[in-house]
């Protein structure tokens, strides 16, 4: 018995790349319709792209929204953590659900294929680093066959594609993305590396993936583990593959969960949809994909609740 | 005694680090410290090859916790200032809080020659530590000098005493090397270094020909102990300032007895370019990438000089060391034809 539901509607907050990219996806949604594109750049690219497409575009800012709030009932963060610190406690009282893209971290971290049925009633959920959505999925396919003492992912972007806000920032995407590899990957020990590429023309955004295995691993589990997830996060990031089929790599490794015996290796490449920015860039890509995921399983609730 | 004409940092237990696959002990920084100070040597870096909290899958675990060894070190020198090295996206600004809490007094802060903008936290939070900072160019053969100096304007925008010119890839000729310090000598307020490869067997001629366009620094490794073929070994230059008349400061006996007793014990073989280690300054390749290479050769049966060749055509910056893995395996795939 299904009946035809109104889409829920949605705002964006923030004209930037991540948030212009997330209007061309949203523009897709079967559950989302976007209101609204608040930005505080009269001269901003995302809100004259907004226009364009019949969005309400208004460089006034997150008051503009708030007045309005009864018109909304969830609000995508595409500015910065400070930015997001403060206007979080205003969504709530507003009562908008927010989903967080920047690395704020007020609420709980998600990743769709991991944890996003854990916090569909959270008023706020945060969505880590372009290098945890990435990642965490990987980490936590090997951790649900078989204890991951240590995780540690190398994530490569190109230099075009990595905004004031991440360069500034970088120390807080390493501890950001460290930290998901255990809390949400459910690695005992974690550690983020992140590096920029300029090379011309640019990279496709790079992945690796290490998991430190236990003693009695077994390398049959842990691929088909690791090969159904990239296939799920692929539903939503039509990009994201394997190079090549996970390495295990046998060798003593003395790591911070204690001494191993052999690795996995999941080498990842991920090619944006090429929405705002090209397809080299799907660091936004994988954010603003999982946006969607997140804002559409919220609304999902929001109905039947 | 004059003035030294420049500031002479050894990176033996940094640099030196990747030489001996982070398995540093205790002890031998003691007396590799203990040697280099008694000769006069005014710096001294310690930290992981890949700086600091570099230990890890991807550059290797560290025998010993670098904090430990540069407790050591700090504990030790009784002359010389220990630094350390950070590469913004490794490391972390906790980690420089807890090097300046031992008593580090110079902190390096290392991006590849086309992001200087990720250092702006750490260089300033060095500064508010209380240390000099110094900014690190790594890979400066991949950019021409124009864009080079843009990059170190920028460091030293954001409170950087000195800026390197840093030839990782040991890939520069005696021009380029002249042209990327004159330009940064002209340009640029602060201090300027220099830190040399020999790949090309060019790491004293490279620093001799920095010393002439004024340089402030330059980075030696007693022996040459380091990535790829090794770096400008701190007791030759040392040799051929004095044979020059440049003042260094450091006594150039003791710093070859400090280089055959203490530091040659360490990797006899030190010293020797062999094909794998000429083909990085050749192909312009990050020098740390060449043990890492032959152990993954070794593990998919295919050759390291292939590697590097591959590496070299992507444009494969420092720190991407995981792209040596994906590269085996697709020469792998792709079997024996070349």
């Amino acid at each position: 018995m299904t009946t035809r539901m109104a889409k829920t509607p949605v705002a964006i907050v923030g004209s930037g790349n991540i948030g212009t990219d997330l209007m061309f996806k949203l523009q897709r949604s079967a559950h989302l319709e976007l209101r609204a594109m608040v930005g505080v750049d009269p001269d901003s690219d995302g809100l004259a792209r907004a226009r364009k497409l019949g969005i309400e575009a208004t460089y006034e800012g997150v008051d503009w929204l708030l007045e309005r709030a009864a018109q909304f009932r969830i609000v995508f963060e595409a500015t910065s953590a400070w930015v997001h610190r403060q206007n979080a406690p205003r969504y709530h009282h507003a009562g908008l659900q927010a989903v967080d893209l920047t690395p704020a971290r007020i609420g709980p971290p998600v990743v769709p294929p991991v944890n996003l049925n854990a916090h569909l009633g959270a008023p706020n959920v945060n969505l880590i680093t372009c290098g945890g959505q990435a990642t965490v999925p990987i980490v936590h396919a090997v951790a649900r066959v078989g204890p991951v003492p240590y995780a540690e992912i190398v994530s490569a972007v190109a230099s075009k594609s990595a905004g004031p806000g991440t360069r500034q920032n970088i120390d807080e995407f390493t501890r950001t993305t460290s930290r998901a590899l255990v809390e949400v990957g459910g690695a005992q020990h974690g550690k983020a590396i992140m590096v920029l590429n300029p090379a011309e023309p640019p990279i496709l955004m790079r992945n690796t993936v290490y998991c430190a295995l236990a003693d009695d691993y077994d390398e049959h589990l842990v691929a088909k583990s690791i090969e159904e997830m990239v296939a799920e996060v692929s539903e939503y990031v039509p990009g994201y593959r394997l190079k090549s089929a996970p390495l295990f790599e046998k060798e003593v490794f003395h790591t911070p969960g204690g001494k191993v015996s052999a690795r996995v290796v999941a080498l990842l490449e991920i090619e944006g949809g090429g929405d705002y920015f090209p397809p080299y860039a799907g660091n936004l890509d994988i954010m603003t994909a999982a946006a969607v995921r997140v804002g559409e399983a919220l609304a999902q609730q929001l109905v039947t609740a | 005694m004059s003035a030294p004409l420049f500031r002479l940092t050894d990176s033996t237990l940094r640099d030196g680090s990747h030489a001996v696959r982070h398995q540093f002990t205790v002890d031998q920084v003691r007396k590799v410290v203990t040697a280099l100070d008694n000769a006069g040597v005014p710096v001294i870096e310690v930290t992981h090859g890949d700086g600091l909290g570099g230990s890890s899958f991807n550059y290797g675990f560290s025998h010993t916790d670098e904090m430990d060894l540069v407790t050591t070190a700090v504990e030790t020198a009784r002359r010389a200032k220990i630094a350390v090295l950070m590469l913004p996206g490794i490391g972390i600004k906790d980690d420089l809080r807890r090097a300046a809490e031992i008593g580090v007094r110079v902190a390096r802060i290392a991006t590849h020659c086309t992001e200087a903008d990720i250092s702006e936290q750490h260089i300033k939070l060095s500064k508010e530590l209380g240390l000099e900072a110094v900014g690190f160019l790594m890979m400066a053969h991949m950019v021409e000098t124009d864009a080079l100096l843009a990059q170190a304007r920028l460091m030293e925008s954001y409170g950087a005493d000195c800026v390197y010119v840093v030839d990782s890839a040991g890939a520069m000729t005696m021009g380029e090397a002249r042209r990327r310090v004159a330009a940064l000598k002209s340009g640029l307020q602060c201090q300027v270094g220099i830190h040399a490869h020999n790949n090309l067997s060019l790491a004293v001629a490279n620093s001799l020909v920095a010393l002439d366009e004024g340089v402030d620094q330059i980075d030696g490794c007693t022996t040459g102990l380091g990535a790829g073929a090794g770096n400008c070994p701190t007791e030759v230059l040392v040799a051929a300032c004095a044979k020059s008349g440049i003042e260094t400061g450091v006594d150039p006996l003791a710093m070859m007895d400090a280089a055959e007793e203490v530091v040659r014990p360490i990797r006899p073989e030190q010293g020797v370019i062999d094909r794998d280690g000429l083909l990085l300054g050749y192909a312009g390749v990050y020098g740390s990438f060449l043990l890492h290479a032959r152990r993954a050769a070794e593990r998919y049966g295919v050759d390291a000089k292939d590697i590097l060749i591959e590496l070299g055509r992507r444009k494969v910056v420092g720190g991407q060391e995981d792209m040596i893995i994906d590269v085996a395996v697709e020469l792998a795939r792709a079997g024996t034809v070349h």
